[in-house]
């Protein structure tokens, strides 16, 4: 077997088994997995309103993922998404419901804004990581908390004492009368298209850039890549801003497309964490992070009409998403399996 | 209020925040210490304040005042086979250790909400009706000033953890088994090479410090929040392992930093109360402890180096 196909391998059983181990707790919970399963199933393609609402989920996850794989490339670990999206998200509200433009300004200038704040939120974990080599996980995770509470606070001043920001302007909304009542007035809107457009945009900055090789070189190895003349401390920064901004779009999806606000909120939208769960899945590739987003984004949708149709909770769906992670990581052990089967196969 | 009244209400406040932050801090030093990043402490805390608070309910009526304390001892076997996962992935099966932890946090949450809809058809528990007990340490409290402070109205599990800090110090810096722990976090193929198994201590370790996580959720739960929703744990974990890290890696430093940020959080609950902090916005106080671990780590603080080892799978006979 090659090791394109055991990796693609690794990725299917690693599905499949999350699915199983969800049945399988279904069962031990006394619920019917069948009847969850196909519940899931219409919750995702039952209509063309639940296709569109899918699409809608998908968008955000696009972005979030397009945002770990990014870094991952240049060997970073970014779990700050969740805090980018967030004030990317506060940014477009804002910029959103306090201006007044013509449409065609102010969407651009909307999203720059959404990108530019997860950009700069990006920037802090990527200065310290490339001049004082403080591991980026802890601090993109204390960046998420700081985040979180200082989005809080921000919503609660500009609403004057509200918990959430006004409605947008009519100029700056992602919605489309034409994507809506093609699905049966589901709140789809054009960040898919943003987000498909991001994708090329990864594909293009990695592969047919010098910047992007040089951000790959370095994930692949830092010290050659030193000796071969790149700055490093550069390449990892403009990682963490690069990868900032996407999350930041994944926040301006929310604001400007699904919700029109932004409403100040107890814990994390989850959006940012899914996002690793989608890189990780997509093998950290601009066109993988489509099939994750893909994948996760219907399952968290999907999961709605669990409830309703089989009565059984949402969270199995979390709990099935937590499953392929753990198994996707442990890809090692499926590999050797994998490896184990095609030596028999090869001995026959 | 003045300045006595209010060091007597913000004091016992911070202790009370801090006990849960110190468990499940000091079970992540066990954790890093033997080489094993564990970013799934937050699901850990969520594991064992749901079988806490699961448990109380459950058995109320059997054990009386006792439950509570048993339901600690429920949540600490729940979450120590919960961190099996973990130790299984990131160890055995060689699993990035913040991807498996990333895996645990969202387990943890989802498995917990599951069960919780599950048995009580609806977003949150029940509330407790044993709760944990405050009471006054006899001729302590009598001491004037500290005695008011500290020692009255007291949890009995704030002094249980502080016990644990004490008790884990001991075991890490002055036992056989504490040298090994962190010898394996620092250098595993020279304590491999004398003879240590790396993967045996690396498991207890994991298994340690989901014991102490899942006790820590517990206290949290039966303390402050008397039931089990979907926000009960929100950042705990996180803000314990950024005890552990502003704590440099070291049980006392870890109990030290979790009180501050116990103080940090009562402080932003009751800052509208004090007069000359009504005005400070209680987002900076909540942003405090996050803002001050990144400082710790980007070394404005006294530097705070990991161990060596750290994330990295043993894999016998690689260099």
């Amino acid at each position: 077997m090659s090791n394109r196909l055991i990796n693609v391998l690794v990725t299917v059983i690693s599905i499949i088994l999350g699915l199983l181990v969800g049945a399988i707790v279904m069962v031990f919970s006394g619920y019917n997995p069948a009847e969850g399963y196909l519940a899931l199933w219409n919750g995702i393609f039952g209509d063309s309103y639940a296709i569109g609402e899918t699409i809608r989920q998908i968008s955000p996850y696009i972005l979030a993922g397009l945002a770990v794989a990014f870094a991952f490339r240049t060997g970073l670990f970014n779990i700050g998404v969740e805090g980018q999206l967030m004030v990317g998200w506060f940014a477009a509200a804002y910029v959103g419901m306090a201006f007044e433009l013509p449409k065609y300004i102010h969407i651009p200038f909307a999203l720059i804004a959404a990108a530019l704040a997860g950009a700069i939120w990006g920037l802090i974990p990527g200065i310290l990581k490339a001049k004082l080599r403080v591991h980026e996980v802890i601090v993109t995770i204390m960046m998420n908390y700081v985040a979180l509470h200082v989005v809080n606070a921000l919503i609660k001043t500009i609403s004057g004492g509200s918990y959430k920001t006004d409605h947008i302007k009519e100029t700056a909304s992602l919605r489309s009368e034409f994507l809506s009542n093609l699905t049966d007035h589901s709140t789809l809107h054009y960040g898919i298209l943003i987000a498909l457009g991001m994708v090329i945009v990864m594909w293009f900055i990695l592969e047919k850039t010098k910047t992007g090789f040089e951000l790959k070189s370095v994930g692949f190895n830092d010290n050659a890549s030193q000796y071969a003349g790149m700055n490093v401390s550069k390449n990892i920064i403009l990682s963490m801003v690069i990868s900032g901004a996407f999350a930041g779009l994944g926040g301006a999806m929310e604001a400007l497309g699904t919700f029109g606000n932004m409403s100040a909120r107890g814990g994390f939208t989850g959006i940012g964490f899914d996002g690793i769960a989608v890189a990780l899945l997509g093998a950290n590739t601009p066109l993988g992070v489509i099939f994750g987003a893909s994948l996760f984004g219907s399952l968290k949708y999907g999961a709605n009409n669990m409830p309703n149709e089989a009565n059984i909770p949402v969270e199995i769906v979390s709990i099935v998403i937590a499953l392929i992670i753990f198994f996707v990581a442990s890809g090692y052990i499926i590999r050797v399996g994998l490896k184990r089967l095609d030596k028999k196969k090869g001995a026959k | 209020m003045n300045i006595l009244d209010i060091m007597y209400f913000i004091v016992p406040m911070s202790i009370a925040y801090a006990a849960p932050l110190i468990l499940t801090a000091i079970g992540g030093v066990f954790s890093e210490r033997s080489g094993v990043i564990n970013i799934g402490l937050e699901g850990l805390m969520v594991m064992g304040a749901f079988i806490g608070i699961l448990f109380n309910l459950s058995f109320a009526n059997t054990f009386g005042v006792y439950t509570p304390w048993l339901a600690l001892l429920a949540a600490m076997i729940a979450s120590a086979l919960f961190s099996v996962l973990h130790a299984v992935a990131s160890i055995t099966f060689r699993a990035d250790q913040v991807v498996s932890g990333v895996a645990i946090n969202m387990l943890g949450i989802a498995v917990a909400l599951f069960s919780v809809k599950m048995i009580f058809d609806k977003g949150q528990t029940d509330f407790i009706q044993q709760k944990f007990p405050r009471f006054d340490l006899p001729f302590l409290s009598e001491i004037p000033f500290i005695g008011p402070m500290l020692f009255k109205l007291v949890y009995g599990t704030s002094i249980l953890a502080i016990v644990i800090a004490v008790v884990a110090w001991f075991v890490i810096y002055k036992t056989p088994f504490g040298l090994r722990l962190r010898s394996v976090g620092e250098h595993p193929m020279a304590a491999d090479t004398m003879g240590i198994n790396v993967m045996k201590i690396r498991y207890i370790a994991v298994i340690i410090s989901g014991g102490l996580a899942g006790i820590g959720g517990a206290i949290y739960s039966q303390t402050m929040t008397n039931d089990f929703g979907h926000a009960t744990i929100n950042g705990q974990g996180f803000m314990a392992l950024a005890a552990m890290i502003f704590g440099k890696w070291h049980p006392i430093g870890a109990m030290g930093a979790a009180l501050f940020f116990g103080f940090a959080q009562a402080l932003a609950i009751s800052a509208s109360e004090i007069k000359f902090m009504a005005d400070v916005p209680s987002v900076y106080l909540h942003i405090l402890p996050y803002v001050l671990t990144i400082l710790a780590l980007a070394g404005f603080i006294g530097r705070a180096n990991a161990p060596k080892a750290i994330g990295d799978p043993y894999i016998k006979g690689n260099r």
